[in-house]
């Protein structure tokens, strides 16, 4: 008896070593970036670094356009993949038959796996080279390439998440819903939507950290260029990207630098998102559903 | 098609190596490697990307004489290679630049210069446009020029192709060829010799720029000035975006790394520098 105590004792404390050990590393790296890029913070050029252009040759280190750039891939790359991947889930549960329908859903488990630079190689040789000529503008590496390539690497996790909230969707109101003769419209518009919120949110939350995270689509085919963008079309550098590039720069240079606020912006992105994702969801469920049954 | 690809990576290498074999008596390179018979260990080196098809070729020699001895060779450019050779990370850290006398100071660096490299402008084959002034192109690089239609090309925009602050090629290319002038902000990145030769290799509208030993037929390499940038043009002091490749150790060396860098400067050693379309210094 004391000893099946004593091993879920100990079992105890270790899960906590490992838990406290996880959080102690996710800060740390935040205080050690932070004390790294403090030369930044203390000489008060933080906010130049935030808002300026970047032309070391001229003495500007700003990443403001980078800021810019990861904005707008990862805005346009969700705006593709959200309604596509809601599409494809919807398809996977509820239209196609079940054979078809198991092997789709093997497919995007499938490309869940495929590394990231893997989409970059092939937007490379297939997708640069058709957006150069089709629109006939520039060179074809822009915001609209790596966006494309960046919504076929985030589809399958939100495809994935969705198709799981629909099925978890209680039996009993499927039956009810089809009892009542509701259309697949009113099934879709009624039941699955709102019943399924919470995983949306989660899906759509997920696919924009791993969007914002993603370096080797950006850095092979959005082309890098430190211009602020104006269309999208023009070739942009990420934050991550940034990162990647300016690694090799001497580690007392400015230009290093300003990778740790790059990296403290990431992490701040990052962090709200997983805050979000814990907090938020439960909350709009709950009030949706009382109000649903009041 | 992967298995496809990594054979036909090899190729190339597994061919030179061949012909070299067949080329030279194998007394020749029997004395110029002796003296890594029998020896093992590991040799890590990293850097400046031009230096790279010299290091791979003596590399794999070196390995196939000595078994025992394994060679990485890494790039990152000019600025991770003193870097990570200053922090100890590898045993030699190649630069396309001059580490300045900040980097020798801060890690107690030994240069070694042991090739001549020009930097040579590039476009696509199909370009017709293969010769520019250095005005012209100082135009271009900066983005007053914005189409190949004012150099008596197509109607097509010029994509500018450019190089990571990092990189010693671009630090060379920007003072000598384009003299301290503007590089434009809307110039595409990429971060090695390699991957600028893909990128001008498959846009038919790119120009940019690379060391000497990556040129070849793929590409059309722009005559400056009606000057092509060629072996001989170089030696001859008629090509002027010319900058030294430099191999950088961590304090005077022993051993491995020692042999290796001495192997540079023997004879097989400027043999092969030459024969990558660089020029051999003498030490």
């Amino acid at each position: 008896m004391s000893g099946t105590l004593q091993v879920v004792f100990s079992g105890r404390r270790l899960l906590f070593l490992v838990t406290a050990g996880g959080v102690f590393v996710t800060l740390s790296i935040l205080v050690f970036m932070i004390v790294l890029g403090l030369p930044l913070f203390t000489s008060n050029s933080f906010s130049l670094i935030l808002t300026q252009d970047w032309a070391p040759d001229r003495g500007f280190f700003g990443i403001f356009p980078f800021i810019c750039g990861t904005l707008a891939i990862v805005t346009l790359s969700l705006l593709l993949a959200f309604p596509l991947s809601l599409g494809n889930a919807v398809l996977i549960h509820l239209l196609l038959p079940p054979v078809a329908a198991k092997f789709l859903h093997r497919v995007v488990k499938m490309m869940t796996g495929i590394p990231t630079v893997i989409y970059g190689f092939v937007g490379i040789f297939l997708l640069v080279p058709f957006v150069r000529e089709w629109f006939d503008s520039g060179s074809g590496m822009s915001i609209l390439s790596a966006a494309l390539l960046l919504a076929l690497l985030i589809s399958p996790t939100m495809i994935l998440v969705f198709v799981e909230s629909f099925a978890a969707i209680p039996k009993s109101q499927v039956r009810a819903v089809a009892a009542l003769g509701g259309n697949l419209r009113q099934k879709l518009i009624y039941l699955y939507l709102p019943g399924a919120q919470n995983g949306i949110l989660t899906g759509l939350l997920l696919a924009t950290g791993r969007a914002l995270g993603d370096t080797m689509i950006a850095l092979m085919v959005a082309g890098n260029a430190t211009a602020q963008p104006e269309s999208l079309l023009d070739p942009v550098r990420t934050l991550t990207a940034h990162i990647a590039l300016v690694m090799a720069a001497d580690f007392d240079s400015i230009e290093f630098k300003t990778i740790f606020a790059c990296g403290i912006i990431l992490y701040l992105w990052t962090a709200t998102l997983t805050l979000t994702l814990r907090f938020l969801p439960y909350g709009v469920l709950k009030s949706r559903l009382n109000r649903g049954l009041s | 098609m992967k298995k496809l690809m990594r054979v036909s990576g090899w190729l190339p290498v597994l061919f030179l190596v061949l012909n070299l074999s067949f080329l030279l008596g194998t007394k020749v390179w029997a004395d110029d490697l002796a003296g890594f018979v029998g020896k093992s260990g590991t040799l890590r080196i990293s850097g400046g990307t031009a230096h790279i098809p010299v290091m791979k070729e003596i590399a794999g020699l070196i390995m196939k004489r000595a078994t025992e001895i394994r060679i990485s060779v890494a790039g990152g450019g000019s600025g991770l290679g003193i870097k990570q050779v200053g922090e100890g990370l590898v045993d030699i850290g190649n630069s396309g630049r001059k580490p300045t006398s900040n980097e020798v100071q801060k890690y107690g660096l030994i240069l070694y210069r042991w090739a001549l490299d020009g930097v040579g402008v590039i476009v696509n084959k199909d370009n017709p446009v293969q010769s520019l002034s250095q005005s012209q192109l100082q135009e271009i690089f900066s983005g007053r020029i914005k189409n190949w239609s004012q150099l008596g090309g197509v109607d097509k925009k010029i994509t500018l192709v450019s190089r990571d602050q990092a990189s010693g090629t671009r630090k060379v290319f920007w003072k000598k060829a384009l003299e301290k002038g503007d590089i434009s902000s809307r110039a595409l990145v990429v971060s090695s010799n390699g991957a600028m030769k893909s990128a001008v290799l498959h846009n038919p509208y790119a120009i940019g720029y690379a060391s000497l030993g990556f040129l070849d037929d793929t590409v059309a390499a722009v005559a400056l000035d009606g000057v092509a940038p060629t072996l001989a043009n170089v030696r001859s002091g008629a090509y002027p975006v010319v900058r030294g490749l430099f191999s950088n150790t961590k304090g005077s060396v022993s051993g491995l790394t020692k042999e290796f860098i001495n192997f540079l400067y023997s004879q097989k050693g400027q043999e092969i520098i030459l024969r990558k379309g660089l020029i051999p210094v003498a030490q």
